[in-house]
């Protein structure tokens, strides 16, 4: 194991992540109305865990902000403050900033005080303008450790615990008050310790310590405290008992001890005094400091008890035990199940302790393992590799010609449909809910809205749908930058807005769902919709297109992602950074995936973004074309046909389309296209597969037939290979044969101008 | 025999912290994550001394601190309140619910294990 301390630090780091997405809820559900106390202590508490933490690990910047913002909230939690929308807006910003304090300090590394500075003023105006009213003196000092009652050099623990454990151990009692057996043995250790030492002792005081019956009730137990004095130097000890009281009277906390100690020491008034701490109020306490050389005198106090009181005292060498005894009721108010239990109880902490590594977890709902990322991952390949194994393995018993109904062919077709269970079960390990991504972008729309001076409210809806976490990751960059686009570009200025009878506030809402074994996520703003004519004329001005082109609607709307496209009148300091949606586009092909728009002139814009669950595997459609076998995403493909001698027309001298259900759809023949083979003379007996795009245009891709629907697993070609056209991966199939896996919108983007008549409409 | 420590607190690192502490002095260590987890656990653990955070979910730490100490098997069990404030009025209300003593977060794992020897022997 590595060192303790540091994997502590990791854990800390990995759960300031997961509050500080707690607390962005609790902001969020601020935000939308919701002032209840919980909502309010969970955003406190979230705060107060991270200061309490960073603390721990010396983050002394991470904790000073923490508590700055924590003092605020605070104020907010008692009521002092009114949640208004300012305070909470600024309780974001202060979140972001928390977060990216605990971003740096996970580095080793700090934020600039300059930085920070504008949001700390702020929340110290707001603190201070709290104290002016309700006087809040000490919240600077208030994270001073303070002094726990024993800090003395004198005591020595290891030493203590042994001369405790040895009589405790024969008599085998457990509970505290029974350890005071040990206190005889441990008095006369501490009087040696103290004599060898004892001209060093300078200081003489005499201690009066009567208990409050209060003192019992909070479980302190005056034996420790006298053990913690004899430990300061050489103690002489009285105790004296009260007069019984009436029996009725008596009650668990009954006090009726009190001590004299003459104690000589080293130590000052007050650390005495400290040790008495936790029991300051508690009790009556006097320490009086005697006059230096009247040691003798010391000596014999303990032989005069009557100049405490009249009632019996026992002079203390052994101090506390016949105390103890005498009056079993004072100092020990355990119930007497106690004594019954510790033979019964004592192996059973040694059950518990295999659960102290987290007895929480398994008991509370949404209970989670933390893995190694690279454990899983090896799992996942490993998975891979069995369904390879299993695909294999079914095409060489398929070779043998069983009868489907043979013991064989049953057992495989349960191995099958259980490799399966496993791989979508491993594939779910490696599955996020894409809330955390979501709660990044409200980041970004507040300050994206900030500096373009817009008000603009974020909606999430779907936050728990899962994928892939290196989705998750992948997607982050693509989406920041939408999101941008979305508030500078897609959202109106307040005074257009206003002026069209909007509200004055903007509204961008970021969805995600599950879409026949796809994930979706949709980007929408209320906005004004793209102005097509301009992104017409924008396009032709830059020589995109050529001028007075006929375009649709979506054909329009898809020059956005042109690379070297770019609407902004000027270029903003927010979107404007060199990065076009060509670049979100290519991100989101990498992963996979599909992006598409629909806009609405006055209504607003969407951005729809479609992508596979995992990126592990497929299920594919494996299809022969001129001897090759080649795959295609299953998803990609919307029906198949087979042609008849009527279906096919040219159109021009190159173009074929096929005629499907009255629509004709451009033919591509696989073959020609890749290169596989020449241009077929004549279709018969040719399989189509109707290919769906995401902007709603299809084609038909012409096969010579299809061998089986199945589950590949994907193994990358861009690393060895970098980027090939109309090839998304490759897979290995069950014979042991390579296979290419397509990508159908890449590939039809790139067919040639055969069947493509607008090709700079075509999307790189 | 050595002691054992009870100690509650809704912070993980916080626990991991308090846990490795413990088990370096030699105390056995049992965990809850609040309160209410922490009177569910004590069903089960008789320990010689409690360590609770006073913030957290579900039951916070006067709530757990009191409930404690109404029980018979652990009315007077020391319990040790381990938090980052240190308000006298903090301190009153915990003393109040019942707390033996109080030790400030961040905390140094000597005093802690001094503060556990000093309330339990």
């Amino acid at each position: 194991m590595s060192d303790p301390m540091q994997e502590i630090r990791n854990s800390f780091f990995i759960e300031c992540d997961e509050l500080l997405e707690g607390l962005q809820d609790a902001l969020a559900s601020m935000e939308g109305g919701d002032h209840t106390s919980e909502t309010i202590n969970v955003a406190f508490r979230a705060v107060h865990s991270i200061k309490g933490g960073a603390g721990a690990f010396g983050l002394d910047q991470l904790v000073g902000f923490a508590h700055t913002f924590e003092t605020v909230m605070d104020d907010v939690r008692s009521g002092s403050l009114a949640i208004e929308e300012h305070i909470v807006q600024l309780f974001f910003q202060c979140a972001d900033m928390l977060s990216d304090l605990v971003r740096v300090s996970r580095d080793g590394e700090l934020l600039s005080e300059d930085e920070m500075a504008p949001l700390v003023n702020q929340l110290k105006a707001l603190a201070g303008e709290d104290a002016a009213g309700g006087a809040e003196p000490e919240p600077e000092v208030d994270f001073q450790p303070m002094g726990i009652a024993i800090d003395l050099p004198d005591l020595d623990l290891p030493d203590l615990d042994q001369s405790d454990d040895a009589p405790e151990e024969e008599s085998s009692a457990g509970a505290p008050a029974d350890q005071g057996e040990a206190i005889e043995a441990e008095g006369a250790d501490a009087g040696e310790r103290d004599v060898n030492d004892a001209s060093a002792l300078s200081h003489l005081f005499e201690i009066t310590f009567r208990p409050e019956p209060e003192l019992y009730r909070t479980g302190n137990d005056p034996l420790f405290l006298l053990r913690a004095l004899e430990a300061l130097g050489r103690a002489e000890t009285t105790c004296t008992v009260a007069p019984s009281p009436d029996l009725a009277e008596y009650g668990p906390n009954t006090s009726l001890l009190s001590w004299k100690i003459t104690l000589s020491t080293n130590v000052d008034a007050a650390a005495i005094r400290e040790v008495f701490d936790f029991v300051d109020g508690l009790c009556l306490l006097e320490v009086t400091k005697l006059e230096p050389g009247s040691e003798a005198e010391a000596g014999t106090a303990p032989a005069q008890p009557a100049d405490s009181a009249p009632e019996p005292a026992i002079t203390a060498s052994p101090p506390a035990e016949a105390p103890r005894k005498a009056a079993p009721a004072a100092p020990a108010p355990k119930p007497a199940a106690t004594q019954d239990t510790p033979p019964k109880a004592a192996p059973k902490p040694e059950a518990d302790a295999d659960r102290a590594g987290g007895p929480g977890q398994a008991s509370q709902p949404g209970a989670t393992v933390r893995v190694d990322l690279d454990r899983v991952d090896r799992l996942v390949n490993l998975v891979g590799e069995l369904v390879i194994n299993q695909a294999m393995l079914s095409q060489s018993i398929a070779a043998t010609g069983l009868s489907g109904n043979s013991k064989i062919a049953t057992g495989l077709d349960e191995f099958q449909q259980l490799t399966r269970d496993i791989q979508d079960s491993v594939m779910m390990i490696r599955a996020q809910p894409v809330k955390s991504l979501f709660q990044r972008m409200g980041r970004i729309v507040r300050e994206a809205s900030a500096s373009v001076n817009k008000t603009v409210r974020l909606r999430t809806e779907g936050e728990t749908t899962e994928i892939d976490k290196t989705v998750i990751e992948r997607l982050a960059d693509p989406l920041t930058h939408m999101i941008r686009n979305a508030v500078d570009h897609g959202l109106e200025s307040t005074e257009t807005r206003l002026a069209a009878g909007k509200s004055a506030e903007g509204h961008v809402t970021l969805s995600a769902s599950h879409r026949s074994g796809r994930v979706v996520i949709e980007i929408t703003d209320d906005g004004s919709g793209i102005n097509r004519e301009r992104v017409k004329s924008i396009a032709e001005s830059k020589g995109l297109i050529a001028p007075g082109q006929d375009l649709s609607e979506t054909e329009i709307d898809n020059l956005l992602f042109l690379p070297g496209f770019s609407t902004a009148k000027e270029i903003s300091n927010l979107s404007g950074r060199g990065v076009g949606m060509d670049v979100v586009k290519n991100a989101i092909s990498s992963l996979g995936g599909r992006i598409a728009i629909s806009s609405q002139a006055g209504v607003g814009t969407t951005f729809s973004i479609s992508l596979p669950l995992t990126l592990a595997v497929l299920d594919g459609m494996v299809v022969t074309v001129a001897d090759e076998t080649l795959v295609l995403p299953l998803s990609s493909v919307s029906e198949t046909l087979s042609i008849g001698p009527e279906d096919v027309r040219g159109l021009g001298p190159s173009t074929q389309v096929i005629r499907v259900r009255d629509v004709f759809v451009p033919l591509i023949d696989l073959g020609t296209e890749l290169g596989y083979s020449q241009p077929r003379s004549k279709y018969d007996g040719a399989i189509v597969l109707l290919i769906a795009q995401e902007d709603g245009k299809r084609a038909a891709l012409v096969v010579d037939g299809i061998e089986d629907q199945r589950q590949v697993v994907i193994k990358g070609l861009e690393e060895s290979y970098g980027r090939v056209p109309g090839v998304a991966a490759a897979t290995i199939l069950g014979d042991g044969q390579i296979a290419l896996i397509l990508d159908p919108t890449d590939l039809l983007a790139n067919a040639s101008g055969r069947s493509r008549p607008e090709p700079n409409l075509a999307i790189a | 025999m050595s002691l054992s420590v009870f100690a509650v607190d809704d912070s993980r690192t916080m626990r991991e912290m308090i846990k490795f502490t413990l088990l370096q002095a030699g105390f056995q260590c049992h965990l809850a994550e609040d309160g209410q987890h922490g009177l569910e656990v004590l069903d089960s653990v008789r320990p010689d001394v409690i360590i609770t955070d006073i913030n957290m979910p579900r039951l916070d730490g006067f709530g757990f601190i009191d409930a404690t100490r109404a029980r018979e098997d652990t009315m007077s069990t020391p319990i040790l309140v381990l938090t980052t404030e240190s308000s006298a009025e903090l301190k009153a209300r915990a003393r109040e619910a019942g707390a033996t003593g109080w030790i400030v977060k961040p905390f140094d794992p000597d005093k802690l294990v001094r503060a556990i020897h000093m309330v339990a022997g």
